[in-house]
């Protein structure tokens, strides 16, 4: 008798799934299950070397697999059913493509026959999430999983990243096929390109060599391709002071002399004053957001501009540029180094050190609490090492700029979309990932309870996450607005909230409060000495506001910084108890 | 006011785009959403099959100055399934469109109807006691001509299809 090989078995769909991510070293899989997913469920009951996060809502699925990726570098994954499940993944789908988050979604769908009929928890994800993902796909034949899923992968995490979705009818998912994982992906239709043109760099090397006040404005792209230790390179080769965007904080050391910190709306004053006084903008990774141009027509109107960026399409979409070089920050910055020279920027450092000196981020310090000392007390006790979840308002920008941040993948936030309830889950989803550092979620009271649900799973799993509430008791950037452009119309922005120390209690999450500036030292020391998942709530002054600031749209000329009237303090503080506090990047 | 109007419609320009892409379920969709997204002008498109099975020639025309153009272009080509865009506009291309147009006829005025059909190099590929239906093909422009002459008789129903076009090749001197 002759030896057969023994034929491979067949595998179900929903097994080829399970051992497709493990073939692409997903370690943890956020997800809820539901009808249309039982299957996969099922095939995931038995497998160990894939982590299932139960979140409490399919929103929090996303956004912890958001922070995952934007603190490890990989991609996050998430799994929920059909239907609801599917849409409730909308606005973290959509958030990860502002934000350029490498993700992929794994939506259960109704089986193929089903699909048209309104049949139940049935919803066309797919074409809804078509202009939110970089691309998606609906599975409709078993044979094409495997490479599917290896091609969602390998979409989602090139190029410049972004979530892709993954739509699985149940009945594709029950049926059988032979399981082989592809080792390559070859698409003739994508093909990104990481190396600039050398036409284009000897230009820009051109402009540098010429350039008496550059500035480096550095975005998030530059995280995204860890591109961290080149850019630190560049700038001390060619001694250009560095400003950052907000998802560009942590890409360059804020303690670095050549740090000017974040520019833009709420950027630094001296950082929005040596951008538009620059002879030279370096955009690096950026996209010349609204958020950092304001009036695009005088933004940096002397300067001559180099943009670099993966995307062509951020290439003169805002901004006119001189030099574009696409392609991947850590590939062109290798490709400029050696061709660079140290400039003769003496006298436009010395500049900066006089704004800085002139205009540095400052409140006062008075009897009860301002958000800009917790911020700034967590910065001095983490000494920058520490992964820092923001929300979205104002608790956010002050994090942006109170916080002093030295490592990349450190400050994640919302910051395309602007997403209240993203901290909670997204500092999470950071924590399973990271353990090497401490992980702060910070919230207003209004965006906590967004998604404040997944206090239910920190407790399960016993993430180590120190979870902020800063609360001021009003939706606080709209009341600043409000106050500042709508003639101090406070229109259903007051809120009430639980007592968040109860409601910790409640989830069994140690909690603890500050209501005076006294006890924040105290408060913190206990968040910072516990182990596992913990809360603490600061009452914080009412009405405070965000500076410096430059009103939406406008120009550099209408920059405001902090009203000499603003520090003088509350009615019922005491104008002796006030400390003058001053924090400067660099 | 009207100056910077008129400035500002002078920058504008009709283009013909034309795109190959993968012959995937819903790639028209995803042209089209991109246009609706991001609030291009969309005169028309139209898909079909190529030589090649797994690609779709789609064929747009559309208006804007330059740098809309430009990032239509861009966003066109940053749509996953897309394998070539070519603007033809700034090339020696050929172009077609097709009408299907039904008139109301009486005895009188068929054979006026027969006229323009013939010098327009149309044809009558339907006809009734009281109707002929004429299928028109040329270029955009042409097609406008003979629906414009044929206005002041009856027109019962029009349907068109968009632009499809490809570029010319070159051809040097003998």
């Amino acid at each position: 008798m002759t030896q057969h090989t023994t034929p491979q078995r067949l595998m179900t769909g929903a097994e080829i799934f399970v051992r497709s991510l493990i073939e692409e070293n997903v370690e943890i899989v956020f997800g809820y299950p539901g009808g249309a997913v039982i299957g996969i469920y099922d095939a995931l009951h038995d497998i160990s070397d894939i982590k299932h996060i139960l979140t409490r809502h399919e929103q929090g699925a996303v956004h912890a697999a958001e922070g995952y990726a934007k603190a490890t570098g990989k991609p996050g994954i998430a799994l929920v059913t059909s239907g609801p499940g599917a849409t409730n993944t909308v606005t973290g789908i959509a958030d990860a493509y502002l934000d350029s988050i490498p993700l992929i979604v794994f939506t259960g769908q109704v089986s193929l026959k089903l699909i048209g009929n309104d049949a139940f928890q049935e919803a066309d994800i797919v074409g809804i999430t078509r202009p939110i993902t970089k691309h998606n796909y609906l599975v409709r034949d078993v044979n094409e999983l495997a490479s599917t899923i290896k091609e969602a992968f390998y979409v989602a995490t090139t190029g410049r990243p972004g979530p892709v979705l993954v739509d699985l009818p149940k009945d594709v998912m029950a049926s059988k096929t032979q399981f082989s994982y592809p080792q390559t992906v070859k698409m003739r239709s994508y093909q990104p390109h990481a190396e600039g043109h050398q036409k284009q760099l000897t230009k820009a090397i051109e402009l540098i060599a010429k350039a008496k006040r550059p500035v480096l404005y550095v975005g998030g792209g530059t995280i995204l391709s860890n591109a961290s230790e080149e850019l630190k390179k560049f700038a001390h080769k060619t001694c250009i002071p560095v400003t950052t965007t907000l998802h560009g904080l942590g890409s360059f050391p804020e303690n670095d002399e050549l740090s000017l910190g974040m520019l833009g709306m709420h950027g630094t004053w001296y950082s929005n004053t040596a951008v538009h006084y620059s002879d030279l903008l370096i955009a690096v990774g950026a996209r010349f957001d609204d958020r950092v141009t304001g009036n695009t027509e005088t933004f940096a109107p002397e300067a001559k501009k180099i943009h670099i960026d993966i995307d062509p399409s951020n290439i003169s979409k805002n901004v006119k540029v001189d030099v574009p070089i696409v392609g991947d920050v850590k590939k062109i910055l290798q490709q400029l180094l050696p061709s660079v020279t140290t400039l003769e920027t003496k006298d436009w450092l010395q500049t900066i050190k006089n704004w800085k000196e002139e205009h540095p981020l400052r409140y006062k310090n008075g009897k009860y609490i301002r958000m800009q000392h917790v911020i700034r007390k967590i910065s001095e006790i983490t000494n920058g090492n520490a992964v820092i979840v923001s929300d979205v308002g104002q608790h956010q920008m002050w994090t942006a700029q109170f916080f002093k941040y030295i490592l990349p993948r450190t400050h994640l936030t919302s910051g395309g979309l602007g997403t209240m309830g993203f901290s909670l889950p997204a500092a999470m989803g950071a924590a399973f990932g990271r353990k090497d550092l401490p992980v702060v979620s910070l919230s207003g009271d209004g965006g906590i309870q967004m998604n404040i649900q997944e206090l239910a799973t920190i407790r399960e799993h016993n993430v180590p996450v120190k979870i902020i509430i800063l609360n001021n008791g009003y939706l606080g950037m709209v009341r600043q607005w409000q106050q500042l452009f709508w003639r101090k119309r406070y229109s259903h922005v007051e809120m009430s909230s639980p007592d968040f120390v109860k409601l910790a209690d409640a989830y069994d999450i140690p909690g603890f409060r500050a209501t005076l500036t006294n006890e924040v030292d105290d408060v913190l020391e206990k968040v910072f000495s516990t182990t596992g998942p913990v809360l603490a709530e600061f009452r914080v002054v009412k009405e405070d506001n965000v500076y410096p600031m430059i009103p939406a749209g406008q120009s550099y000329n209408e920059i405001m910084d902090v009203p000499e009237k603003e520090l003088e303090g509350l009615e019922n503080e005491s104008t002796e108890e006030l400390e003058l506090m001053t924090v400067t990047k660099g | 006011m009207e100056a910077t109007q008129l400035n500002a419609e002078s920058t504008q320009r009709k283009h013909t785009i034309s795109i190959l892409l993968e012959n995937k379920f819903g790639a028209l969709n995803r042209v089209a959403g991109m246009f609706s997204a991001k609030g291009y002008n969309l005169e028309s498109i139209t898909v079909g099959p190529t030589e090649d099975p797994s690609v779709s020639r789609m064929t747009i025309v559309t208006r804007g100055d330059d740098a809309i153009i430009e990032q239509i272009i861009k966003q066109l080509n940053k749509l996953i399934d897309t394998l070539k865009v070519v603007d033809l506009t700034y090339d020696s291309y050929m172009e077609r469109e097709l009408a299907l147009i039904k008139l109301g006829t009486t005895t009188e005025n068929r054979p006026e109807i027969m006229q323009i059909v013939e010098i327009f190099q149309a044809k009558i590929i339907d006809i009734s006691h009281r109707t002929v239906t004429v299928e028109a093909t040329g270029s955009g422009q042409k097609v406008d001509a003979i629906v414009k002459m044929l206005k002041p008789f009856h027109i019962k129903e029009i349907a068109r299809t968009g632009r499809v076009a490809l570029k010319r090749e070159f051809v040097g001197e003998v």
